[in-house]
């Protein structure tokens, strides 16, 4: 089971995963650590700190996903283990 | 793709209109819309719009569930498994935007001002840790449930039997909270007493899931997306158009935050809306730690998950999150600017000169609100029914000209309330009711399928009668279904609590228990089924014990003073202390017993591909 090609393919997909939680911990958490820095900082009205939160961070998550669901395939197909 | 989801008779033709089918349904909706207008413009009175919009969707709901009925397991269970990755994330969305989301998220917001953004964090963020730890592994298994999974993975009933008493506990909590959604809407909008209006709600939901299962949930809430996500967005845009004359209110959101804060300044509140970590007791670690309870239940909610159980394939599983996401952003970040504007426009209302003698005149709405229920206005202290109330009350307290913190306002009835609230006409205030209705009855479908389906598949089919036909599986399966709710709605009725905290409690206790398992099932090969039995114990024992006795106290009774926060920890973020302890407990107990069997191994490696069969096949009987 555990042929080369295979273990290849969970390190690539392992390493999408922790990339993908990387950034997910940055716009999740970290960057609202420093709302109070960033809302000094105003665009249309928005406070900056404000505005990651009601929608810069929800925007980043939507991004994200879309790009993991096609690096993900990709990554499957290189390794001929996409469904057919 | 496409070419393999036509396999199953009568299947095709339906998926492949799907488009058209949905396309000629929202026009009709629109019409309805326009036609509701036209009636009220012609003196049709209030009450019968209200009863016209809840009628109508409910009716149409009710249609489709019944053309979806079937008796075929597989469809029954996971609508025969060829859900195109886009409709899914929008039955997804559905699914998932509860009364919650559309009913209480928006108050919250306006009452917490930056704080209340937690929610909409949690809510949004959470799909990342289900689209790259979870979901493709489980549909390349091939479950049917959630527990199904647990007991292929770690062997045996025990862990199944755990993992149905979680899925019970939080979809149960999550349910009530829906049907107490259903309840405010109801007693509010047709006029009748809340006790009785949960059963009407109760019926509406039923009509939805009994009869199609899985396959009738998935359709119906397609269907119910469209319907709540219009009702969202026309009264915000209304407000957006009327304030500033520009109808994109997340853009014109940021004028709004300059005008309460010009509002907050001459009328010296504080903290403002947009200062963070300092409203309604959330501090920054408590800020924090709720979005976390939050991301990790939405990774861990069977009702979510097993939603991406009927996608025809690994890879359309996980484009089906990203669409689901999307789909749910539309709302979310909407939310913000929704409060905004509400809150912009009370403060308005106050700085034209409020006194307890003429906001009867001046905002009659609040005045019907007290009347529907004494607890949703109040204005110095009590409830709000009629200005002698009002002009007494305040006399009580000494107060002549009324200021923003003497009105307070529940958070479950802003958005509800909000069309009046900005002056528009009724025919939008029924709108935002059906929106209401839609929210909560989609998610409440998802909620009593996900516990019917465990209790007859797990627990009857898999533990007791695994000899049961299929005819006698799907006809226990909606027996339980029926008593199950009909058991929600008697609790929903005794208001336990906000919609937003029992949804949230639902969350950790999701997180405390499943996600452990879940996560460390797929890419932990050590994790054996001695760590999980342990882990899940112990992860949702803690976070159960946490929410009780900070909720209720020992002694079951909420009016006795209850167990101390640890470390001020809310309890609707209790997953704080049940996550960690239950990973540690799992992998501590599995690095103490034998490693899994070599056999076992192996299944996780196919599971990790999606390449080749789904793991487990269902004989179909």
């Amino acid at each position: 089971m555990a042929t080369p090609d295979r273990i290849s393919y969970w390190n690539k997909t392992k390493s999408l995963m922790f990339v993908m939680l990387g950034l997910w911990v940055f716009f999740g958490y970290v960057i609202h650590m420093f709302v109070e820095q960033l809302n000094t900082i105003v665009i249309f009205g928005f406070p900056l700190g404000f505005y990651m939160a009601a929608q810069g961070s929800l925007i980043a998550f939507v991004i994200m996903l879309f790009w993991f669901a096609r690096r993900q395939n990709a990554i499957d197909e290189e390794h001929g283990v996409h469904e057919d | 793709m496409a070419n393999t989801t036509s396999t199953t008779a009568g299947g095709g033709d339906f998926t492949s209109n799907l488009g058209r089918i949905y396309g000629i349904y929202t026009g009709g909706f629109i019409a309805f819309i326009i036609l509701m207008a036209i009636l009220s413009a012609m003196g049709v009175e209030n009450v019968i719009i209200g009863y016209l919009f809840m009628g109508f969707t409910i009716v149409i709901y009710a249609v489709i569930g019944i053309l979806s009925r079937t008796m075929h397991v597989g469809e029954y269970y996971v609508a025969g498994r060829r859900v195109p990755a886009l409709y899914n994330g929008m039955a997804t969305g559905a699914d998932w935007m509860s009364a919650a989301s559309f009913i209480g998220m928006a108050g919250s917001l306006y009452l917490l001002g930056y704080d209340g953004l937690a929610f909409v964090l949690g809510w949004t963020g959470g799909y990342v840790l289900v689209a790259i730890l979870v979901a493709p592994y489980l549909r390349k298994f091939g479950a049917y449930t959630v527990p199904d999974f647990l007991s292929a993975r770690y062997g045996g009933n025990l862990a199944r039997f755990i993992g149905v008493i979680v899925l019970f506990s939080c979809s149960f909590t999550y349910v009530v909270a829906q049907i107490f959604g259903t309840g405010i809407i109801s007693s509010r909008f047709l006029g009748i007493d809340f006790n009785v209006a949960v059963y009407v709600g109760l019926a509406g939901i039923l009509v939805c899931s009994m009869l199609g299962g899985m396959r009738a949930v998935t359709w119906t809430q397609v269907a119910q997306y469209i319907v709540l996500i219009i009702a969202y967005l026309i009264p915000v845009i209304w407000m957006s158009t009327v304030k500033t004359g520009i109808p994109i209110p997340q853009l014109m959101q940021g004028q709004a935050l300059q005008g309460i804060a010009a509002l907050e300044a001459a009328q010296n509140i504080v903290p403002g809306h947009a200062t963070p970590f300092s409203h309604g007791g959330y501090d920054a670690k408590n800020y924090f730690l709720l979005i976390l309870c939050l991301m990790v239940g939405t990774a861990s909610l069977p009702h979510v998950l097993m939603r991406y159980f009927t996608t025809p394939s690994v890879r359309e599983a996980r484009v089906s999150v990203a669409w689901s996401l999307l789909f749910i952003f539309i709302l979310y970040f909407t939310a913000p600017a929704y409060a905004a504007f509400a809150k912009w426009t009370m403060l308005d209302l106050v700085a034209s000169g409020l006194t307890p003698e003429n906001i009867g005149e001046k905002a009659g709405w609040m005045m019907r609100w007290a009347a529907a229920d004494n607890t949703l206005v109040q204005i110095c202290g009590k409830a709000a029914t009629d200005t002698a109330a009002i002009v007494a009350a305040c006399a009580e307290k000494g107060v002549t000209a009324l200021s923003f913190a003497d009105i307070n306002l529940n958070a479950d009835m802003i958005v509800l309330a909000t069309p009046e609230m900005a002056g528009m006409p009724y025919v939008i205030s029924g709108l935002v009711a059906a929106g209401g209705l839609a929210a909560a009855l989609s998610t409440a479908d998802g909620l009593l399928l996900a516990i019917a389906n465990a209790l007859s598949h797990d627990i009857y089919y898999k533990m007791i009668d695994q000899h049961a036909p299929t005819s006698r599986r799907l006809i226990v399966s909606r027996i339980l279904l029926v008593m199950v709710a009909v058991l929600a709605a008697y609790v929903a009725s005794t208001k336990p609590s906000d919609i937003l905290s029992m949804v949230s409690w639902a969350f950790s206790l999701a997180a405390g228990g499943l996600f452990p398992a879940l996560v460390l099932g797929v890419w932990w090969k050590r994790a054996n089924s001695a760590g999980a039995v342990a882990g899940m114990i112990a992860g949702f024992g803690i976070t159960l014990f946490y929410l009780v006795m900070t909720q209720y106290g020992a002694d079951f009774d909420k009016a006795t003073p209850n167990m101390e926060l640890w470390w001020g920890v809310k309890n609707i973020s209790s997953a704080t202390f049940g996550l960690p302890v239950g990973f540690a407990v799992m992998i501590i107990v599995s690095l103490l017993t034998k490693a899994p069997s070599r056999d076992m191994q192996d299944f996780i490696e196919e599971i990790r591909v999606p390449r080749g069969k789904q793991m487990m096949e269902e004989k179909i009987a």
